[in-house]
């Protein structure tokens, strides 16, 4: 039988030594009108060869397109050895580290992958990580709503140049507790969110402005002005950031004048393949005052009974093993695995790999750009710098371009018609460092028949 | 040592791509970063050393009997995880067009079926990441129902007091507020209290069936029966669906909303704390309010379910598909046990539990529950042995750790004094069983004999107790590099 490794004489022996004549004795305090029999809409077994073949035939329809499609999940390359070790069965199938003392090696991957992200983002603090990107923020309005004893409100500001289905998830997640999500408008020439946009709320009480870098355009805020607007007007600033783009854009920790008070993410480009959106995993990171808010596991430096240092799960009277209906969430895992990786791929990148994979991006994505827009009838949409990702203008409708693009081997970028109808026919588009220069070309002249 | 300690400047283990040098003129200085990020600069060979070491301190399934009640530490096959991590699958970006993507969408549209059978309910979304957040997808689906009929008193929901915790934090989460609810001596909900306690002002009730007592809920139609004369709605927390799957359905005992948990019953890896999956199911009552994605079958056609087509819907819970590539795994999973395999796992994982639970017993250990027959876990306690030899299930716990196995859950449920929550899984054979007895049985000679013993365990682990408490207050959650 597969997985179950008991014999009949084992069956035999094992229902003697309970007293039972047979297994069916073992459910006899189920109802016997809740009990089923076989259920035929379940197929029969197949076995590990059979399973294979399906897999690998349902594996196949997917012609692996050359990509240039990021928002929010992005390709790089990730080096071999981080799922070789992640894969070990001693990372993949443990749990949650409860008994510290045999659970050190999941405990001090995640102390140092919490020192990795505390560093990233230039907070002191980095909690085990969170579900995605998406629900990340969601966790951290809530946190910023319990935080901020200067604002009596539930409502938070939240650009329209943040990620539309992150806007999406954190509204399905926080509109329970009657927290109010009030959009700011992007700049049309810019694309990002300027200060003067905010000038109509000056008056009013926030507990928190989201402060998206890049945006979802891939354009770069103004983050210090917009991290000082928030703490002029009593409002928490929460980053939503891309950990890439940390090797080489300024830190949230140091925006403005005091720093952003929370930064989140999703952690999808530090070593999760893109694997149809997920496993990834989401970051949160605060400022010391704030810890005791945090939702989601901690992991702490300490000693044992011999003065050794070891490391353990710290400040459970947030979580709701322990507060049950007065935890800052419900949350009870994190995404370990992918946070394991994440860490084996920042030890093998160090800084100035991270830096390298940031500006390869950044600069495949400028020529990427140079090359697109020399086709008749395509152009820039916005004006200020980006990271890794731009809006483009076509001639024609997103759709169609992308339809085409696809027929020719490409997945060319994001359609933004159903988001931003305002912005006509417009394109996302995303070139990472695993793009080579004739890929770029590809891509150029597949537009230039299509456009 | 950590990871930083080994840095050296100038060392680089990989050099991931090569950019110009003049890739970043077009930033203007007020954006970039002005310090490199304080990272670990290691050779490829230190960072894999190190991580296999501490891959070494771990107890997993695959190196250790893991019976850790409530969490379903059973086997995890290799063969899903190779699958799921087909180039075609892990190449395929989120946003893909569906049109190239019939393959992965076929795989998640045949276990929403699967998975719809198994539990008797109308519909399956797939999409919430963990058990929690199907946890909060089932109550946000009770309150969604309740305000779409104009029935905005309903704000109370009940609770077993032997529930997990996540139960009364999501209730919290989703708005509304938790009343607690007593179970009797027997190990069953407390009908005459759940009677008093039920109203106009009742969403519903959370419950486990088997519980976390680790015993079926007999009078379970009895409490369907009380919750929906009230007006309320019964939300099913699947933690425990190990123990009657393919034997038993939550959709034919009444339950409105369930979740199930993939990395425990569907066999996908824990990872030392996720990624899970915890799929959410309805009945056709809330069916329409269910998370988005789904996937949807037309003439022979998979497509995403999108807000359009399920207006209801209490809309996503994740930027894109939930955690994906565990529910490929699982669905490999579901589809080596076919019909027959279902059931398997309720009946062996229920014999697992009843023979060491027999054999403890045999030995000298106190079930909780004696007089109840065991679901796929059952609790021992040892108040007995706290009380008259100051020997605790904590320290039970921990000298489990040098004897080879894993503890199980230790003071949970919080209504039994001393106690172990004890799943053994149906992928154990029985001579890991009797050896786990066999550690009981010595760890229980040595409480007697020396105490201090067992009191000072764990001797043998990477580390010895820890000072849980200079944790808490030191707070020393990150390595920082000394300022030069």
């Amino acid at each position: 039988m597969p997985f179950i490794p008991h014999t009949s004489d084992d069956v035999r022996a094992m229902l003697a030594a309970i007293g039972a004549p047979d297994l069916d004795t073992l459910f006899e305090e189920i109802p016997s009108a809740l009990r089923v029999g076989e259920l035929p809409a379940l197929p029969e077994a197949l076995n590990e060869l059979q399973v294979t073949r399906l897999m690998e035939a349902r594996a196949a329809d997917y012609p692996r397109p050359l990509c240039f499609l990021g928002a929010g999940a992005y390709e790089h390359h990730i080096p071999a050895a981080v799922w070789e070790i992640v894969g070990r069965g001693e990372f993949y199938s443990a749990y949650t580290p409860y008994q510290p003392e045999a659970s050190q090696g999941t405990l001090q991957v995640l102390y140092e992958y919490q020192s990795m992200m505390a560093g990233l983002t230039g907070l002191a603090v980095s909690n085990a990580s969170l579900y995605d990107g998406a629900s990340a923020l969601a966790e951290a309005l809530l946190m910023a709503v319990r935080a901020n004893r200067k604002s009596k409100s539930k409502r938070i500001l939240i650009p329209r140049a943040l990620h539309p289905l992150y806007r999406r998830t954190v509204h399905a997640i926080v509109h329970n507790q009657g927290i109010e999500l009030v959009e700011v408008p992007y700049d049309p020439t810019g694309g990002h969110t300027p200060v003067e946009a905010l000038a109509p709320y000056a008056g009013q009480d926030f507990a928190a402005l989201v402060i998206p870098q890049p945006n979802f355009f891939g354009v770069l805020e103004e983050v210090d002005a917009l991290t000082d607007w928030a703490h002029q007007h009593n409002a928490l600033a929460v980053a939503v950031v891309n950990p890439t783009a940390l090797a080489i854009l300024k830190p949230p920790g140091e925006w403005g004048d005091a720093g952003a008070d929370i930064a989140c993410g999703d952690g999808q480009p530090l070593g999760s393949p893109l694997s149809s959106g997920g496993p990834y995993f989401g970051f949160l990171c605060c400022r010391r005052e704030w810890v005791r808010q945090m939702p989601g596991r901690l992991v702490g430096r300490t000693v044992d009974l011999d003065g050794k240092t070891g490391f353990t799960l710290t400040l459970q009277a947030r979580e709701q093993h322990i507060r049950r209906s007065k935890a800052t969430s419900n949350i009870c895992t994190n995404q370990g695995l992918m946070v394991t990786a994440a860490t084996l791929y920042l030890s093998l990148l160090g800084p100035r790999g991270l830096e390298q994979v940031a500006a390869a991006c950044h600069a495949n994505t400028r020529v990427l750009v140079e090359q697109l827009t020399q086709v008749p009838g395509v152009s820039r949409v916005f004006d200020r710098p980006v990271f890794h990702e731009t809006v483009l203008r076509l001639p024609r409708p997103a759709s169609e371009v992308l339809d085409g693009l696809l027929a020719r081997g490409i997945l060319g970028g994001f359609d933004l018609n159903d988001d931003y109808p305002e912005l006509g026919h417009a394109l996302l588009v995303c070139a990472t460092e695993t793009r080579e220069e004739a890929d770029l070309r590809r891509y150029a002249a597949a537009l230039a028949e299509i456009a | 040592m950590l990871i930083f300690d080994q840095s050296r400047p100038g060392r680089q283990a990989v050099i991931p791509a090569i950019a110009p040098d003049d890739a970043l003129s077009d930033l203007p200085a007020s954006l970039r970063r002005r310090r490199a990020a304080p990272l670990p600069e290691v050779s490829e060979l230190q960072a894999v050393r190190h991580y296999t070491r501490l891959s070494q301190k771990n107890f997993s399934i695959d190196t250790h009997f893991y019976p850790l009640g409530s969490c379903t530490m059973k086997y995890n096959p290799r063969v899903c995880h190779r699958l799921a991590s087909l180039p075609g699958l892990l190449a395929r970006h989120p946003l893909a067009p569906e049109g190239i993507s019939q393959g992965f969408l076929t795989c998640l549209h045949e276990l929403q079926e699967m998975l719809r059978e198994v539990t008797g309910m109308q519909a399956v979304s797939l999409t919430p990441m963990a058990g929690a957040q199907g946890e909060f997808a089932g109550m946000a689906m009770i309150r969604a129902y309740h305000v779409s009929r104009g029935d905005h008193a309903r704000r109370e929901v009940l609770v077993p007091d032997a529930a997990h915790g996540t139960n009364p934090a999501t209730a919290i989460m989703c708005g509304f507020t938790v009343r607690e609810i007593p179970t009797d001596a027997a190990g069953d909900v407390d009908l005459t209290a759940l009677r008093q306690a039920v109203g106009p002002q009742t969403a519903g009730l959370m419950l486990t069936n088997p519980s976390t007592l680790g015993v079926f809920e007999r009078n379970i139609a009895e409490i369907a029966a009380i919750v929906h004369q009230a007006g309320g709605l019964l939300y099913y927390d699947g933690a425990n669906l190990n123990a009657i799957l393919g034997k038993a359905r939550p959709g034919d005992m009444g339950f409105d909303v369930m979740h199930m948990n993939l990395h425990k019953t569907f066999a996908t890896p824990h990872g030392g704390g996720g990624p899970g999956a915890g799929p959410v199911a309805a009945n056709a009552r809330l069916a329409p309010f269910l998370p988005i994605p789904i996937v949807g079958k037309e003439s022979e056609r998979y497509r995403w379910l999108s807000e359009t087509d399920r207006p209801q819907s209490i809309g996503r819970l994740s930027a894109f598909m939930g955690n994906a590539g565990v529910i490929l795994r699982a669905y490999v999973y579901a589809r080596l046990l076919g019909r027959a395999g279902m059931g398997r796992v309720a009946e062996f994982s229920t014999l697992n539990a009843n023979y060491l639970l027999a054999e403890l017993m045999k030995t000298g250990f106190d079930a909780a529950f004696p007089q109840r027959r065991a679901s796929h876990e059952f609790i021992i306690t040892l108040k007995r042995q706290a009380k008259t030899l100051g020997v605790t299930a904590m320290d039970f716990a921990k000298r489990l750790l040098d004897l080879g196995f894993h503890a199980p859950t230790t003071y949970f449920p919080l209504l039994v004094p001393e106690c172990l929550l004890i799943e053994p899984t149906e992928t154990e054979c029985k001579e890991e069983l009797d050896g786990f007895v066999a550690a009981m049985r010595q760890i229980q000679q040595e409480a007697e004999s020396s105490p201090e013993q067992v009191q000072g365990a764990p001797h043998h682990r990477p580390v010895r107790r820890l000072d849980e408490v200079r944790a808490a207050r030191d707070m020393d959650l990150a390595w920082r590099p000394v300022e030069s």
